[in-house]
């Protein structure tokens, strides 16, 4: 009887080997040990002017303590009709993951190229932001670890920044920080863009102390900012360095300057 | 007598009971290459004047064990470019095997051009191609555990060189280095080629000198190394490969100055 029941065909393998599938998996699944995340570090910044924007990040990229390399463009030219992109009018930013951001990029100038191509216009940097979101929210379960931040001009020529989180949330703002030493240079903005905690002295007492006015910056004034906000940041954050980039676009293009930061 | 030959020469059920295969279960998800097994440590590259310099050791190491000896981790693609290999060695024989095809349909493809070197896959475009790849397996969550280095030309006919990990990172630099390298080697050819411009002021003697230099500082510090090494030198007139090179005026010379680790009471 006990040498009948070893029947496969009755009772199933019962041998010290078996070839039993695995029924307590489901089918197709994995163990997830691997990270698909890392970050690069780096920060970007944008300010936008009365009849101009400025975009900046600078050029390290880093895993862990090592400086994978010290030329590493954050800024790229978005929806341009060749492949040098001397005809764009928007620009993106993104730091974080690297390869999100750059994955993010190509996604982007890929579906302005097409817009320009069915409408025969350029996309506008309103659309773009939207559409930009709709790409971001789109892969709201696995995100681009990437922040974003485009910017351009608006319908009326006015400088238009647009800033993003991973997932999609956007706004328009006057400027915005992003990136590892975002908390570093955000606020320094706050004060020096929008003149935030800035009153005219003896203009009163307590509440009634005036705020200083808000006007908006000068183009030579932004930059000499920017630079003063990275070369701070630089100071104190060690995944931030080498390079600055830089991309002022005004109606008459998008002029592009490299400056050094500390390499340490 | 039982007539199943997956039967024979193992205990009887009969007599022992069957055997409870749960132990041979293992209860979960798959688990196979979400890990490197057999790996390849660093692989070194740095530009000069007309080409690019790149080094890797023979070995493959299965954990701490020195289990293969003999191991090519510098390729050829198209005598035109070169890609190095550090990480997982399974992986590198898959895409080894996948840069094969894609060289033989690539030559087919421009068997009749005018200038099949003209309009073949450059360095450039090959660091392109791996590094969608390297993405896309990411993505999918079956990643190719590998850190790669291209070396050859672009579409410019400047020198090229470039990385790319198993996360499609992908980065360029004068000089690069995976791995241990990363932390040993690329400072020491940082002195000699900080930007493009040094780069670029670089001679190939140089440049071959600095790389055997650094191969040697990992032999001394990374213990998952070799002495035995492929070096190769791409230049517009092609790749030269040498594989078995031996590491050259090694000085131990330090190591009795080391204090603190073995058996010494001082």
């Amino acid at each position: 009887m006990a040498m009948f029941s070893q029947n496969p065909l009755v009772n199933g393998p019962n041998y010290s080997i078996s070839d039993m599938p695995r029924v307590n998996a489901p089918e197709g699944a994995r163990e997830h040990r691997f990270d698909p995340y890392t970050d690069n570090g780096g920060s970007t910044l944008a300010i936008a002017g009365a009849d101009f924007t400025v975009m900046a990040g600078d050029t390290r990229l880093t895993s862990g303590y090592s400086i994978n390399s010290r030329h590493h463009p954050k800024l790229f030219k978005i929806g341009g009709t060749t492949a040098d992109q001397k005809d764009a009018t928007i620009v993106l930013s993104v730091v974080g993951f690297a390869a999100d951001g750059e994955a993010l990029k190509e996604r982007l100038d890929a579906i302005c190229k097409m817009y320009r191509y069915r409408h025969g216009k350029p996309m506008s940097v309103k659309a773009c932001a939207q559409r930009l979101s709709t790409i971001l929210y789109q892969k709201r379960f696995f995100p681009y670890y990437a922040y974003a931040i485009l910017g351009g001009l608006d319908e009326e020529g006015k400088g238009a920044v647009y800033s993003y989180d991973p997932v999609g949330s956007y706004e328009r703002e006057q400027c915005r920080a992003g990136g590892a030493a975002a908390s570093l240079i955000m606020p320094f903005l706050d004060n020096q863009v929008n003149f935030k905690n800035q009153y005219i002295p003896h203009s009163g007492e307590g509440h009634a102390l005036l705020e200083r006015e808000r006007r908006p910056l000068a183009r030579h004034e932004v930059e000499t900012l920017v630079k003063d906000a990275f070369d701070g940041a630089v100071e104190r954050h060690i995944e931030v360095g080498d390079g600055l980039q830089m991309m002022i676009i005004t109606k008459e293009g998008i002029e592009e300057v490299l400056l050094p930061l500390k390499k340490d | 007598m039982d007539h199943r030959p997956q039967a024979w020469g193992r205990p009887r059920d009969d007599v022992y009971g069957a055997y409870d295969a749960s132990y041979l279960q293992t209860s979960g998800p798959k688990t196979a290459t979400q890990s490197p097994v057999v790996t390849g440590t660093s692989v070194i590259a740095i530009k000069f004047r007309d080409g690019v310099v790149m080094a890797a050791d023979n070995l493959a190491s299965y954990g701490s064990l020195a289990r293969f000896t003999d191991v090519k981790r510098l390729r050829p693609f198209l005598s035109t470019s070169v890609v190095g290999f550090g990480g997982d060695v399974s992986d590198m024989q898959f895409l080894d095997r996948h840069l094969t095809e894609l060289a033989i349909d690539e030559s087919y493809e421009h068997e009749h051009s005018e200038n099949p070197a003209k309009s073949q896959l450059n360095a450039a475009n090959l660091h392109k191609y791996l590094s969608k790849l390297m993405y896309r397996r990411r993505n999918d969550f079956d990643p190719l555990w590998n850190q790669i280095l291209v070396a050859g030309f672009d579409s410019s006919s400047k020198p090229f060189l470039a990385s790319v990990d198993l996360r499609g990172t992908t980065f360029t630099s004068p000089s690069l280095a995976s791995g241990f390298g990363a932390m040993l080697a690329q400072p020491i050819m940082r002195r000699y080629a900080a930007t493009e411009e040094d780069a670029a002021r670089l001679s190939r003697e140089e440049a071959v000198n600095v790389v055997k230099e650094c191969m040697k500082v990992l032999f001394y510090r990374d213990a998952r190394s070799l002495d035995r090494y492929s070096i190769a030198v791409v230049t517009k007139d092609g790749v030269e490969l040498s594989e078995d090179e031996q590491l050259e005026k090694q000085s131990w010379a330090f190591a009795e100055r080391i204090r603190g680790y073995g058996t010494q009471t001082v």
